[in-house]
């Protein structure tokens, strides 16, 4: 089995959930002995780049030369010049364009005549096509059997490239529209969502939870959508360092980690940590992450007279993210909207336990967790303090919680992936 | 002989309501949720159930014998929501072929932690029963049929009970069998009786199982299994819940037809009868002493302690609770003693169980919480109101007897 697969984001560039997932997935199917090229966009001007020349990003020269990563022996990697990243919106992306214009610009000394090259300047939407021209070109000069394309913005690149070669298509959904924008959809994103779901031969939904929205809200028949729930990358080391890297604190702390934005509830969180305080007064509430409504979180926190209880971190990557684990006492995650995940799965891992809401795939597969409605934050205030002021509760739910967690592996994952990859064959045949 | 000794175990807790940390009501139960459940149960199992023993008993001319034991905490709500239950039982005890059970009146875990709370339970339950049907209960049964030798001393101490039930784990018999009477290492005159669980879960559990072999159970196939114990046993105890009538096995299952089949079955042959448990001491001699010296019960395959204490936050919440003991009955307010006593039903503990969870087996059926956590959380918060409450009440009567000092002072 050969796929085309159309990624995200690889270590240690990861900034959420869909890199995350991208990169389990991959290794486990690499592990099973399936063979994938890996297709991701990268961007040229990247301090973190070091693998990229910085090339002028004309059409020829974007597609950058196979690259192999050690430990992945099946797969193949080719990278395309693109300043698409995940959880972009038009308006961040806009921004994007502008720092990097005026970065090469500071770098280069130049001026006028960059800017004019640049065939990336255009929208966002512009460049996902433009990226999807890329893949099949690329595309062109690979052998494989299916196409594999993770969320929307390599959807029209999946179709593109399923329309020039015939194979069969599978599209993956980490996360929909809905979820990322509630009702106020975006119609443009929302369009080329559902032409990719439908054009496909299989969609792949992360919970039954994102397989219910794909069906009532994409008009996507039942039958053509799979629910592969993902995994956890297991931590091995974490539970020998326990005995020095304890860290000593009078405080318990309560994290949110993950994006700053509407769909990850941080405004519940905030609610919910001020009346956590009118009944527990010892404790400091963490949130890791970044996104556009930041700057309106801290503004809150202060308008809710427990700015000094509330700590922003801004976004953490690798160690850091391990080291904040290690403080916690509790995991919050009181997303609005939440197609599966895998944060929560990453704290139970680092035997901190969590609250979970229960509009999240992960409550599907996560017994050993508290569950709340998002908008319930005095329930959501309840728990925290529970789990603050009765040890036993912690106990409990750390131990059970950290196995239940080892049995969401990836390798079952890429196994499920493996045999729809085989429906999708036979069904295009 | 066979004689087949019914005992139905009768019981519903008093359900808590949602109570966050926020909460300083002190009215802890669900009213509602206990109404609507006690009405739902009584309509399926206890009045359609009461209604064909009664009819079994008339209908054999008092040859066919059950006992009951139906636990405080029920008879309080029946009384509040049901009361025709009550006066069916009552049309029961008046056959003369009815036993009553003595047990713990909130079907606590006192015996565990509390010794004189265990005394005092027990002897309420005792006045409860003489109160509502005359008779005076001289078979001891414990909650979930917990058992070990120290509960059989203790209960021939209090010198008022003939026998006391358990549950006839493997692992205590060994090569031996339920069906006779035993002796509890460590007592003299009191008696043992053990459940025949083989035959009883037939009933309980399988009754309706499709997947099993010997599905459907008819009371002939039931009569012809009692009848083999004849040569190798006296005695065959059938104890389960009583709600296995009609509620954990529903009409639909055929269940009522069986068991009014069942007492014509085991009647038809002539050594077998119908016996309530003080009537089978009275009849046949011990035949050895068992010993149990670590704690028994009836529940899961373990037979443990597990299901109410298997986890941390069970036995902080129970150690929790009796910690109390002294301040509560200190306060001397009846209401919040009352409050304390229902919260030491065992239901409350089971709730928070976290075996078998993540595979939503019985444990969760019987659970009126999403999860064993919430049911600990909800716990934990009124107790914390609990305590609160008993603080307050001493702190009242100690500015009450600060001021009686003072005002005495003042007179002087």
């Amino acid at each position: 089995m050969k796929v085309f697969m159309l990624g995200w984001e690889f270590p240690p560039f990861i900034s959420g959930g869909l890199g995350t997932a991208c990169y389990g997935l991959t290794k486990a199917l690499d592990q099973m002995g399936v063979q994938i090229t890996f297709v991701l966009p990268t961007v040229v001007q990247s301090k973190y780049a070091t693998h990229v020349k910085l090339v002028s990003p004309s059409m020829q020269q974007s597609i950058h030369t196979p690259m192999k990563v050690q430990q992945l022996k099946n797969v193949v990697f080719r990278t395309i010049s693109s300043p698409l990243q995940p959880y972009l919106t038009a308006n961040s992306y806009q921004k994007k364009i502008e720092e990097s214009i005026s970065q090469m610009q500071a770098s280069h000394g130049r001026t006028d005549k960059f800017v004019g090259t640049l065939d990336y300047s255009g929208d966002m939407y512009a460049e996902v096509q433009r990226y999807a021209e890329l893949a099949v070109r690329l595309a062109a000069n690979e052998e494989f059997d299916v196409i594999h394309a993770h969320d929307w913005m390599t959807y029209p690149a999946g179709v593109a490239v399923a329309r020039a070669t015939g194979k069969p298509l599978v599209v993956h959904v980490h996360s929909t529209e809905f979820d990322r924008s509630g009702e106020h959809v975006n119609q443009m994103i929302y369009d080329i969502e559902r032409m990719g779901m439908h054009v496909a031969d299989k969609v792949i939904a992360v919970s039954y939870l994102t397989r219910s929205i794909v069906i009532s809200r994409y008009g996507i028949s039942g039958d053509k959508v799979e629910v592969v729930y993902n995994g956890v990358e297991r931590n091995g080391s974490s539970n020998l360092l326990v005995g020095n890297t304890t860290i000593k604190k009078d405080e318990k702390i309560v994290l949110f980690l993950g994006r700053i934005t509407m769909q990850k509830g941080p405004d519940y969180f905030l609610r919910a940590a001020k009346k956590v305080l009118e009944k527990f007064d010892n404790v400091r509430f963490v949130m890791a992450g970044s996104g556009d409504l930041m700057h309106r979180a801290v503004e809150m926190a202060a308008e809710l007279g427990i700015g000094s209880k509330v700590l922003f971190t801004g976004f953490l990557r690798g160690e850091d993210v391990n080291k904040i684990f290690k403080m916690a006492d509790l995991y919050v995650m009181p997303s609005v909207s939440e197609p599966f995940g895998i944060a929560p799965l990453e704290a139970l891992d680092n035997d901190v336990p969590i609250i979970i809401s229960k509009q999240s795939g992960v409550s599907e597969v996560i017994q050993h967790a508290l569950k709340v409605d998002f908008w319930d934050v005095d329930e959501i205030a309840n728990k925290i303090v529970a789990v603050l002021k009765y040890p036993p509760l912690g106990v409990t739910l750390r131990s059970h919680g950290n196995y239940e967690v080892r049995k969401l592996r990836w390798r079952d994952s890429a196994a499920r992936c493996a045999k729809i990859y085989e429906e999708a064959l036979v069904g295009a045949v | 002989m066979a004689s087949v000794c019914f005992y139905f175990q009768v019981h519903q807790p008093t359900r808590l309501r949602h109570y966050t940390v926020f909460d300083n009501n002190i009215n802890y139960f669900d009213d509602r949720k206990n109404a609507e459940i006690c009405r739902k149960v009584a309509n399926k199992c206890y009045l359609p159930a009461n209604r064909l023993i009664l009819d079994l008993i008339r209908k054999y001319d008092g040859r066919f014998r059950v006992a009951y034991s139906v636990t405080g905490v029920l008879l309080e709500q029946l009384e509040a929501y049901s009361p025709e239950v009550l006066s069916t039982f009552d049309a029961l005890a008046r056959t003369g072929c009815v036993e009553f059970l003595a047990e713990t009146y909130y079907h606590s875990l006192s015996f565990l932690y509390s010794r004189n709370e265990f005394a005092a339970q027990v002897n309420k339950h005792v006045q409860t029963i003489q109160n509502l049907f005359g008779q005076t209960p001289r078979v001891f049964r414990n909650t979930e049929l917990i058992y070990n030798n120290d509960l059989a001393s203790l209960i021939e101490s209090m010198g008022c009970f003939d026998a006391v039930i358990s549950e006839g784990a493997d692992h205590i018999l060994g090569y031996r069998s339920p069906n006779f009477v035993y002796t509890p290492k460590g007592c003299n005159r009191l008696r043992l009786l053990l459940k025949n669980y083989a035959l009883s879960d037939d009933i309980a559990f399988r009754f309706s199982n499709r997947d099993w072999s010997q599905w459907p159970l008819t009371a002939d196939k039931f009569s012809h299994w009692v009848s083999k114990v004849n040569g190798n046993g006296f005695n065959v105890n059938l104890f389960m819940d009583y709600e296995t009538l009609g509620e954990h096995q529903w009409k639909e299952t055929g269940i009522f037809d069986f068991m009014r089949h069942l007492p014509g079955e085991i009647l038809r042959h002539p050594d077998n009868n119908f016996k309530t448990p003080s009537e089978v001491v009275k009849a046949y001699q011990p035949v050895g002493v068992v010993d149990v010296p670590h704690v028994i019960s009836w529940a899961d395959t373990e037979r443990d302690l597990s299901a109410w204490l298997g986890n941390a936050m069970q036995s902080n919440a129970i150690h929790e609770l009796y910690r109390l003991e002294k301040k509560i009955k200190g306060s001397g307010d009846a209401r919040l003693i009352g409050d304390w006593r229902k919260l030491q039903t065992s239901d409350h503990f089971y709730y928070m169980c976290t075996k078998y969870f993540s595979d939503g087996d019985v444990h969760k059926y019987f659970n009126p919480y999403d999860s064993p956590y919430d049911s600990y959380i909800n716990f934990m918060n009124i107790l914390g109101n609990l305590h609160l409450r008993c603080v307050k009440t001493r702190t009242d009567t100690d500015l009450n007897k600060t001021r009686t000092n003072t005002e005495l002072q003042a007179v002087n």
